[in-house]
């Protein structure tokens, strides 16, 4: 039920978006985000977006895990 | 980065094995540990990917009662059913088919009754919008999806109320590790709850409780990286609250989806399925918004409405939500209880326990 999918954003527009999950693309509520901007990538959840997200985070987070960087080795 | 291509980074075979041997090496470590998740994607996840069969056995994943759909009490459907024969009422797919005292949503349908599954409360108000008749839509969900029912209320739409089920995790987390409760050495806390509350808010339960938790995302890599987190903290001692979804979750959540919370909703002691009354847990509307409120909106109405809880013989849904059995242990498993017959809540919803194992067990 929680489950919130990760979509870029396309256009915005007085508080709804357009936005891409992956190659189907639906208008989703803004109004509980401050600042979203085409290009951004959000969470939605039922039809709102709630949180961006900060892809320097994910790939910081995973760097010592992993080989990053030769990712073909 | 697109993505997809996100994904595969954070899923990259090496990046699990490497938590996977840390994981090992903790639990040579630490020995048996109990770690509760509280989110029904996170049991999906978990049990999809078959991350159980590649912990050390000693690592045990228990699931508690992180699926809305499972929590909310009969009372609440058949309270819904009983308006629908004046209203369109409106629900998330999950609850459709989830069991009641007077049948489930879609029996009721069955009967005449005139009850549409929505993606989004945004088609609620659609249907609001083009309908003479009153909708009335079934609010259920945690603090992910209450802003939503929060967000529309604040634009006053005309025909429309909510009946709000919607409850709130921190609370139940300080139920389930209250003495006598579920016995766990650690929290997995959900992830996109906690976009909205942060992890601040679950500061206090690990002081009070002694108790690591580590608020975790959805990838079988972040899955993972939750528990290596955990097991550190046990490890080193420490009872703490970690972000280990930093890409998608503050400490302090979403300041405005948390404002517009506090606009419209009010803290209340509400029931949850399968436990008694829980403290503070659930939201209900603010008599500012009472026009919305399909308790105030239909209150004279509502005074008929007659309640006796039969229980249903035999289910132990309720210590699956709780964590103290897992589903196979209820004898109703598979045997009387299946998705296309369910007895208990927890059989129905995707993200319900008893689901999950039936259809990947």
């Amino acid at each position: 039920m929680c489950l919130a999918i990760p979509a870029k954003v396309i256009e915005v527009d007085k508080g709804v978006g357009k936005v891409d999950f992956g190659g189907v693309l639906r208008t989703v509520r803004l109004d509980l985000l401050e600042d979203v901007k085409s290009g951004d990538y959000v969470l939605v959840h039922v039809g709102f977006a709630i949180e961006k997200l900060d892809e320097e985070e994910a790939i910081e987070c995973f760097k010592i895990w992993g080989a990053y960087g030769d990712t073909r080795a | 980065m697109e993505i997809h291509e996100l994904k595969n980074r954070i899923n990259d075979p090496r990046v699990i094995e490497n938590l996977l041997k840390a994981i090992r090496k903790l639990s040579d470590r630490i020995g048996p540990v109990r770690i509760m998740h509280v989110c029904g994607t996170h049991e999906h996840e978990i049990v999809r990917f078959g991350l159980r069969s590649l912990l050390p056995q000693e690592v045990e994943i228990i699931s508690g009662p992180g699926c809305p759909v499972c929590v909310t009490p009969k009372r609440d459907i058949d309270r819904a059913i009983f308006l629908a024969d004046r209203c369109i009422i409106t629900t998330y797919g999950d609850m459709y088919r989830v069991p009641s005292n007077s049948g489930s949503f879609e029996a009721a349908t069955s009967e005449g009754n005139d009850i549409r599954v929505v993606y989004s409360i945004t088609d609620a108000l659609d249907i609001a919008a083009n309908e003479d008749k009153e909708v009335i839509h079934f609010g259920i969900g945690f603090e992910t999806t209450s802003p939503a029912s929060a967000a529309v209320l604040i634009d006053q739409p005309r025909n429309f109320s909510i009946l709000s089920v919607h409850r709130l995790i921190p609370p139940a987390l300080s139920f389930l590790l209250s003495p006598g409760e579920a016995k766990v050495d650690a929290l997995l806390n959900p992830g996109h709850v906690s976009t909205i509350i942060g992890t601040e808010v679950y500061e206090d339960i690990s002081k009070k409780f002694r108790i690591p938790q580590v608020v975790t995302g959805f990838e079988p890599a972040d899955i993972l990286l939750g528990i290596y987190m955990v097991m550190k903290q046990i490890n080193e001692g420490r009872c703490e609250v970690e972000n280990g979804y930093k890409r998608a979750i503050k400490r302090e959540g979403n300041r405005k989806a948390q404002k517009i919370l506090k606009e419209v909703f009010y803290i209340k002691d509400a029931e949850w399925r399968g436990f008694p009354e829980i403290l503070d847990s659930g939201y209900g509307i603010r008599d500012k918004y009472e026009e919305w409120d399909a308790l105030k909106k239909f209150e004279d109405e509502l005074g008929d409405f007659v309640y006796e809880d039969q229980g249903e013989k035999g289910c132990r849904c309720g210590e699956v939500l709780r964590g103290l059995i897992k589903p196979e242990e209820c004898g109703l498993f598979r045997e009387v209880c299946s998705p296309s017959n369910p007895v208990g809540a927890c059989m129905v919803s995707s993200e319900g326990a008893c689901n999950i194992a039936f259809k990947f067990g």
